[in-house]
């Protein structure tokens, strides 16, 4: 069988990326310009500011990832990029730039939303992984509970109703002092602290029993700051951090034990940013084990926003058919399993 | 000589060829599209219409600002992506002059006006010398009125072109104390043939980049930036 080359873009928010991706499995190159030094001046992503830094980076992460992979564009069979979701200026920047590479050497383009990317990521590090498997998919912007049913075949069991995890994260640290981006520094510092020092309300949702909310155990956090400020207590912020993520942690654990039981699965994955936090790998693992389901997680490399996951979704939808237009456009709010 | 051109800075898509003296082709829309959308699509269109291979052409000339942030970054993004693709050298030609060079020698200073909002606009002053566009105010982002000002100083005849003649109109006529005139419909808002033409014009004056060295030029900062410079003057004050 002849090898399958893509070239694949992702600029959907504060990385630059691009990433050659052989038969859908193997990286060839994996190259990532991240902006967060910038954005942390400003607390959070300023939309504007990362679409200027994509610009100015977005040929540069190309011709490395290029030159890392030791192939030229004429080796490549398809370009695929992330059209959504994320920033609509710092998507569009990817965007425009995939369809001109695209158009100029005659290739296919494949949009690929940024989820099925996150998702796709276990498929690098674990070549016996194939659908169905259920996978918990955890970032900045996104908390999502799937069904991978195939390549590119999503069936959502459960959302979050407000902040994403990793939105908690941000602002809980923020609140505690520890600045942008919260979730490594919550983890960081969550290890020096009793993860049973405070118990913070874990949110149930009554009619879906597999949908989240963090704003809940986030204004709990914040409460309980107020409190201790107004009587003047110093709080233990280590202990405050430990036994906020505990309470994060637990109910994304518990609700993807309750959703592999009750759908059969015996292969459950998480994905996304907030996939990289060490303490929830390791009680899903835990959980995993307990249960005797197999457990799959993408190294931290592959956790964060980068192209190679983008390559590997490209790959499988490439082989389904999938192809866009010159007419391409960025779509801030596509939804999984929609294009 | 062979030059693409692009224009996505304000509310007109376009895209031209020109070869030589040569138009070969132009696609001019000026419709509320957005350009991600549109760009490409023009370009396959024109390319399929003049049998043209993209091999064949020496330079992509972009607009590449002032005008709106995300337009501009659809251009440069498109623009730089093809002359990664081509191996070809891009050329920026700065918005204002692509569109002050519409007006070719037109009588007495031309003076294109992008609206910039906050009752600025985009600008620049131009006069043709010897048939060759020279720059009497390069590019700028000011308050219409501070335009006004300077142009009054010039005591010299002025043609408008630009998005920002019907915004600010009314606030010429009654401030304006020179002779005046707006541009017609064919030649006052961005085309791409006229950023081609100058464009080709740059090229062989070897004002060229590498795609990868391209960026536009804003004129202004982003609204965080602002904002983070302003606080931190006000907290150096106190």
């Amino acid at each position: 069988m002849e090898d399958t080359l893509i070239l694949a873009i992702e600029s959907s928010c504060d990385e630059t990326a691009a990433s050659v991706v052989k038969n859908g499995r193997t990286i060839l190159s994996n190259v990532i310009s991240s902006q967060i030094e910038l954005h942390k001046l400003y607390g959070g992503v300023v939309p504007e500011i990362a679409s200027r830094k994509h610009i100015e980076k977005v040929n540069q992460v190309i011709e490395e990832a290029l030159k890392e992979a030791d192939v030229t564009l004429d080796d490549l069979d398809a370009i695929g990029v992330t059209y959504g979701p994320g920033l609509v200026g710092a998507l569009l920047v990817g965007v425009a730039e995939a369809k001109a590479i695209a158009y100029a050497k005659k290739l296919p383009l494949v949009g690929v939303h940024h989820i099925e990317g996150h998702v796709s990521a276990n498929y690098i590090e674990h070549p016996d992984l194939e659908p169905p498997f259920l996978c918990l998919i955890v970032s900045g912007g996104h908390t999502h509970l799937v069904i991978v049913k195939d390549y590119g075949e999503f069936e959502i069991l459960g959302r979050t109703r407000d902040d994403a995890a990793g939105e908690a994260f941000d602002k809980v640290a923020r609140a505690i002092g520890l600045g942008y981006p919260g979730g490594p520094k919550i983890d960081k510092l969550s290890k020096e602290g009793n993860p049973n020092a405070i118990v913070f309300p874990k949110a149930k949702i009554g009619d879906c029993p597999y949908d989240f909310s963090f704003s809940g155990v986030k204004s709990a956090v914040l409460n309980y700051l107020n409190q201790a400020q107004m009587k003047g207590e110093d709080v233990n912020r280590a202990d405050l951090a430990a036994s906020f993520q505990k309470a994060v942690v637990d109910v994304l654990v518990e609700h993807t034990m309750q959703a592999a039981k009750d759908y059969h699965m015996d292969k459950v994955a998480i994905a996304g940013g907030v996939a990289s936090n060490g303490t929830l790998r390791a009680a899903m693992e835990e959980a995993c084990q307990k249960h005797g389901y197999k457990f799959y997680r993408p190294s931290p490399i592959f956790c964060t926003d980068n192209a190679a996951m983008i390559g590997v979704a490209a790959y499988y939808e490439f082989k389904k058919g999938t192809r866009h237009g010159w007419d391409l456009n960025a779509v801030p709010n596509l939804r999984l399993g929609e294009r | 000589m062979k030059i693409l051109g692009l224009d996505s800075s304000g509310i007109v898509a376009s895209v031209a060829v020109v070869e030589d003296d040569i138009l070969v082709a132009e696609y001019t829309v000026n419709y509320k599209k957005t350009h991600s959308q549109t760009l490409l699509p023009m370009l396959d269109e024109i390319a399929k219409m003049t049998e043209l291979d993209l091999n064949t052409i020496d330079a992509i000339a972009v607009a590449a600002g002032p005008g709106s942030f995300t337009g501009l970054r659809i251009g440069s993004a498109t623009a730089k992506g093809l002359g990664l693709a081509l191996k070809k050298p891009l050329v920026a030609v700065p918005t204002v002059e692509g569109l002050a060079y519409n007006l070719y020698d037109t009588q007495g200073l031309i003076c294109p006006i992008m609206d910039a909002r906050r009752k600025q606009v985009y600008t620049g002053i131009y006069r043709f010398e010897a048939h060759r566009l020279v720059t009497v105010e390069d590019q700028m982002a000011v308050p219409m009125e501070e335009l006004i000002t300077k142009l009054n100083a010039y005591q010299q005849p002025v043609t408008f072109l630009g998005d920002g003649v019907p915004v600010f109109k009314d606030l010429i006529a009654e401030k304006l104390t020179v002779p005046y005139t707006f541009a017609p419909a064919h030649v006052n808002k961005q085309r791409a043939a006229a950023v081609a033409a100058l464009g080709l014009v740059y090229y062989k004056e070897g004002k060229i980049q590498t795609a990868m060295e391209h960026i536009p030029d804003y004129l202004r900062v982003s609204q965080a930036e602002r904002e983070r410079a302003e606080r931190e003057k006000k907290e150096q004050q106190s």
